[in-house]
């Protein structure tokens, strides 16, 4: 152990300042699958949208599932953050940039995709030139803009102070860099004020901004009157949905960048039991939700509903439907409410589980309906074609890049908030926990 | 203001899809290929379904021509993030802008009637089918919807003669789609529903009348006409 909490620190630095052979191997590999995705795309972009398997009545398949799918993973970062923060929790400090860094980072992906659905992608910014508000789409483009931008305000304020730290230690080409995004941080009293209110400020507002995303991304199917898409429950289920596929997603991230970045002594047993308690919680809430969705159809009857509901359950789609409910229920359910399996690993087989289980869960609802359309003689089949698929590999791996790539620029760890709450928070909560209790009456 | 609409007498419809192939030929709609409408990515305005009723052997083949319902309350305008489908205030003709589409295919997914057409790869024409274009329709480019649009390039040559003559269309018989002119058995009727003293108007109140999916609320512009119960749809 390290007495000087400076020394100790500096582990957190490594990632930044030194660089290993794996790391352009990972790096690499990438980008060789992000550039198939490139070729896969000036394929679409030249031929049409043809050579995707979407058809009518299968308007939408891959692409607005993936975009649903990664809007969704956004969700645990910003949020989380921000609710943690606002709730003073002191086991916040090393778990708030990564997960922010996730939200920034995988927004781009999800909003890219719904480029990748367009059948004119030239003519994107005509939902700006010509916007009408009564489509939901629009509503996507407004909130996930004001989220994106939001937290990306919000992942940077809260980086200042480290980003001073940085330009301190750096020299060469990076230092005018972190000069000029430090924006002249000297650590002054009146900077830490300012700093803690507008962090404030921004916690407070990222969190309605963040719950309308996925609404209004439900949304676009719910304001349709097509059969299962038109539910009031989706605006709630597609938020809850898209905490929990975060959380999971958070969960990954923090398990790979503790080994790689050998962060033990940070990213420790406590937080992953904490996070994996929250994830427990959000798979008992998946579960009452999806169960209220379909136990409301079943009853209801509607035969248009019912043709729907039959092709998830027993149906073409039943495969798909039940791996949704053993990855999204009964595997992260039976690990995570054992404590003797909600360990690392355990938790680890559980996020993932859950991940591959929410993006069966999008599929699920895009696909199914668009097959059994209302009028009963327009059916279709779909199968993503390997444009579909490789474009969705080369976003994951687009996403992945765009994070490790930040990982060498930034501490993924923030190195202030882990001092502050080593030499104030703990005097703090202390003196918090005793204005909780009746005063002490002397003698 | 005239409200154009649509009747199918479905009692008199013999199947013969007549009006499909009139439709493409009017409005330059390319053949596909075997391949392609296996898939789905068949394109055709007016589409006549062919609906069985009944168990074996009680069994009875009907036809439903299908064709965009031009409703008053369209699901498909709602929802497009460009205006780029629009409930024309003029002529009461669901309306789609080629050049506006993004393609995002929103109007096509909230469609109950599934008549909103994508093109999947830029329209080809074989050559012994060259030079199909009627100069009056525009030809579509790959990526935007498209969907029929109650003819109305015909509807435009009329007006033009109309204000020539100082007068307005006539409510029934001037302005005619394609496939109602193409009809061999008689079955669909066309004309202005404002106009209460047309044929057409007069059909539509028939006991025999129904509209699609009528539960719906989209008001649909294109009525049909049937002896007894409408099952299906």
């Amino acid at each position: 152990m390290q007495a000087e909490p400076r020394e100790q620190d500096s582990l957190l630095f490594d990632p930044v300042l030194k660089t290993g052979k794996l790391y352009y191997a990972v790096l690499f590999l990438l980008i060789c699958t992000v550039l198939w995705g490139v070729y896969a795309y000036v394929t679409q972009f030249e031929q049409g949208l043809g050579v995707t398997g979407l058809n009518r009545p299968v308007y939408w398949g891959f692409y607005i599932t993936n975009f649903v799918f990664f809007v969704g993973i956004s969700h645990a970062g910003t949020l989380i953050s921000a609710i943690l923060r606002l709730c003073q929790a002191e086991w916040r400090r090393p778990i708030t940039r990564l997960a922010e860094t996730i939200t920034v980072m995988v927004l781009f992906f999800g909003a890219g995709n719904i480029l990748l659905d367009l059948g004119r992608p030239d003519r994107v910014l005509y939902v700006f030139r010509y916007s009408h508000f009564t489509s939901p789409l629009m509503w996507d483009v407004i909130s996930i803009t004001t989220y994106l931008f939001t937290s990306t305000t919000y992942l940077y304020v809260a980086m200042i102070p480290d980003i001073a730290l940085l330009r301190d230690r750096t020299g060469g080409w990076r230092r005018p860099i972190y000069t000029a995004l430090a924006l002249g941080w000297t650590g002054s009293e009146r900077q830490h004020r300012t700093l803690q209110v507008a962090i404030a400020i921004l916690a407070v507002v990222v969190i309605p901004i963040a719950v309308s995303v996925h609404t209004v991304v439900s949304w676009v199917f719910a304001m349709t009157i097509q059969p299962m898409w038109h539910s009031s429950i989706f605006g709630p289920y597609f938020v809850a949905g898209a905490i929990y596929s975060g959380i999971a997603a958070l969960l990954l991230t923090m398990a790979l960048l503790r080994k790689v970045y050998h962060l033990e002594d940070y990213l420790k047993e406590i937080h992953f039991d904490y996070l994996g308690e929250l994830l427990l919680v959000m798979t008992l809430l998946w579960l009452y939700f999806t169960f209220a969705e379909y136990i409301t159809t079943y009853y209801g009857h509607d035969p248009v509903e019912m043709a729907v509901f039959w092709e998830k359950i027993t149906g073409r789609y039943a495969a798909f439907f039940w791996t949704m409910v053993a990855t999204d229920f009964v595997i992260p359910f039976a690990i995570l409410c054992n404590r003797k399996t909600r360990t690392i690993p355990g938790i680890v087989v559980a996020s993932i589980s859950v991940c591959i289980g929410m993006w069966l869960e999008r599929f699920t609802i895009v696909v199914p309906t668009l097959i059994n359309p209302r009028l009963p003689w327009a059916r279709g089949l779909y199968f993503p074609s390997w444009v579909e698929m490789s474009l969705f590999a080369a976003f994951l791996a687009g996403f992945i890049l765009l994070y490790t790539i930040f990982v060498k620029l930034f501490p993924i760890i923030s190195i202030w908030e882990m001092r502050e709450g080593r030499e104030q928070a703990v005097a703090e909560v202390v003196d918090r926990i005793k204005s909780y209790l009746p005063e002490e009456t002397p003698g | 203001m005239p409200r154009w609409g649509m009747v199918i007498d479905l009692d008199k419809c013999t199947g013969c899809r007549a009006c499909m192939i009139a439709c493409k030929q009017e409005n330059n709609i390319a053949p596909s290929t075997q391949d392609q409408a296996d898939r789905g990515r068949l394109i055709s305005w007016m589409n006549v379904l062919t609906v069985v009723e009944g168990d074996y052997p009680n069994t009875r083949v009907r036809f439903l021509p299908m064709l965009c319902q031009q409703c008053d309350k369209p699901p498909c305008v709602r929802v497009c993030p460009v205006g780029a489908t629009y409930k024309s205030t003029q002529q009461g003709i669901v309306g789609q802008i080629y050049p506006r589409c993004i393609g995002c295919r929103y109007c096509a997914s909230a469609c109950p009637y599934q008549v909103k057409y994508f093109n999947w790869f830029p329209p080809q024409w074989p050559d012994e089918l060259k030079p199909p274009r009627n100069p009056d329709v525009a030809i579509r480019p790959k990526g935007v919807i498209e969907k029929c649009t109650f003819c109305v390039q015909r509807l435009q040559k009329a007006r033009d003669q109309a204000a020539i003559e100082k007068r307005q269309v006539r409510s029934e018989g001037e302005y005619v789609p394609a496939c109602v002119e193409s009809c061999p058995a008689k079955a669909m009727y066309f004309g202005d529903l404002e106009d209460q003293t047309t044929e057409i108007a007069k059909i539509t109140r028939s006991a025999r009348a129904f509209r699609v999916m009528e539960e719906l609320g989209t008001e649909p512009n294109v009525i049909y006409l049937k002896e007894g119960e409408w099952i299906a749809g």
